[in-house]
């Protein structure tokens, strides 16, 4: 069947794209949009690379249509920094040398957002359990979990 | 692949019908679009229902009764501080489904019509007594829960059927229900073993019970005996005893890779007895 025209605002901007209703969100991101900081580790749920935002919830982008997004507000790894300022928390995961080959880092750090958007000081607990859903294969999680942690002490206005 | 949006019920059990190839609806997508992408089905028409108004409602009408509509999400439903208070097993059973990701998306109505007999977010569901609304090509009916799953990846519903909202019933005073399953690690990962218990008291005497078990057949079980087991008690350690033994009695699974018949005959009973524990302890108010 034919593309479906596709109408949704990507961080702010309002963007367009032909769709197959087949492909889902994630591939039209990255092939589409030319957003490539999302990625497929699995394509099937599993690992969280692909997380994004889509009204203010977090999804795998992988697991949405691209045709779903009509409409949406979607939000990714390349809405995070403000201009060349980076987020605490990609500074945190820096600090911290919280990745190594950085394959889950735009996942980690987009779930680790809307964590803390919604939940501004979570335990140690909290965030092991809400970041279930990103795997990571290099840094064994201790270190992501305290840029983390050490974000939200920062963002709290807490000295470190 | 046709991809449509439907605004009314009547309308998607329409197209459904009408159709003559693969058939899915489209809600959460978190078992569709993995099926789609393993090429395990490939619907010719796929028929997503988030365009129909009301879908992602949660309502508690006058009478206390809820109506969650058919796509709404488990990260709703614990966000849900009346629900919780209602209806906390089957939150917590919706709750265990996938990652935080997952629960953007994932719906109750998904998982009960996946049809996998682990499935956790169902046990609750039977125990509470709830219901599903279904509109098909000829109409619409209401059955309970229990009566749709018909086999592990089946249901009985039939060509054009499709549920629009799952109900649950008014929790009343004096009533607690809790789902407990388990699986060898924390998170992450498909019950070995799940078990919903749903009880109302007179006092401290258990006057209404259902117990329902997931995994340990090839669809979920109501466990008749394991509810009279604490009918009438105070739930004190002769009756959890003869819950135990009825639940591991009502079990009847398979072998497979997360465990042998035997561990999960035996675990339905020890998860029968702290479910009823946890969901007696709710009804106290505790
Ligand atoms: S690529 Fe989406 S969860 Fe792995
Ligand atoms: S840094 Fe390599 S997967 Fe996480």
């Amino acid at each position: 069947m034919s593309n479906i025209h596709v109408t949704t605002t990507i961080n702010g901007d309002k963007v367009e794209f032909l769709a197959d209703p087949r492909e889902t969100l994630l591939d039209c991101l990255r092939d589409k949009v030319g957003l490539t900081g999302s990625k497929e580790g699995c394509g099937t749920g599993d690992c969280g690379a692909c997380s994004v935002t889509v009204d203010g919830t977090l999804v795998c982008s992988c697991l949405v249509l691209g045709v779903e997004a009509e409409g949406k507000d979607i939000r990714t790894i390349e809405g995070m920094a403000e201009g060349g300022t980076l987020h605490p928390l990609q500074r945190k995961f820096i600090e911290h040398a919280a990745l190594q080959c950085g394959f889950c880092t735009p996942g980690l750090l987009v779930a680790s957002k809307a964590l803390l958007d919604k939940n501004p000081s979570p335990t140690e607990e909290e965030v092991r359990y809400w970041i279930a859903g990103n795997l990571c294969r290099c840094t064994g999680y201790d270190k992501i979990v305290r840029a983390i942690m050490d974000a939200a002490a920062e963002l709290r206005g807490e000295a470190a | 692949m046709k991809y449509h949006t439907p605004y009314s019920f009547e309308e998607a059990a329409k197209i459904a019908a009408q159709a003559s190839g693969t058939t899915r609806f489209l809600a959460g997508g978190t078992d569709v679009l993995v099926q789609m992408r393993a090429g395990i089905v490939l619907p010719e028409e796929l028929i997503d229902l988030k365009k129909i108004p009301g879908v992602f409602d949660m309502i508690r009408n006058e009478d206390g009764r809820w109506r969650i509509g058919a796509a709404v999400p488990g990260a709703k439903l614990g966000a849900n501080d009346a629900l919780v208070a209602d209806w906390p097993g089957v939150v917590e059973g919706m709750e265990l489904v996938g990652s935080t990701q997952v629960q953007g998306r994932a719906t109750l109505t998904g998982n009960l019509c996946n049809g996998s007999p682990a499935a956790d977010g169902v046990p609750a569901l039977v125990a509470a007594g709830a219901s599903v609304d279904i509109t098909g090509p000829n109409g619409t009916r209401t059955i309970a829960v229990e009566d749709i799953p018909a086999g592990p990846g089946k249901t009985t519903l039939t060509k054009g059927e499709v549920i629009s909202a799952i109900n649950l019933p008014a929790r009343g005073n004096n009533g607690g229900d809790a789902y407990l399953r388990f699986i060898p690690r924390t998170e992450m990962d498909i019950a070995v073993v799940g078990c919903a218990v749903n009880l109302t008291l007179d006092g401290d005497v258990i006057v209404a019970a259902k117990v329902a078990l997931g995994a340990v057949a090839p669809t979920v079980i109501v466990a008749d005996e394991a509810a009279k087991a604490i009918l009438g008690t105070t739930l004190d350690d002769a009756a959890l005893d003869k819950l135990a033994a009825a639940a591991s009695a009502a079990a009847n699974p398979i072998s497979d890779k997360r465990g042998s018949r035997e561990f999960r005959i035996e675990v339905a009973g020890v998860l029968a007895r702290r479910a009823a524990k946890i969901a007696y302890a709710r009804a106290k108010g505790e």
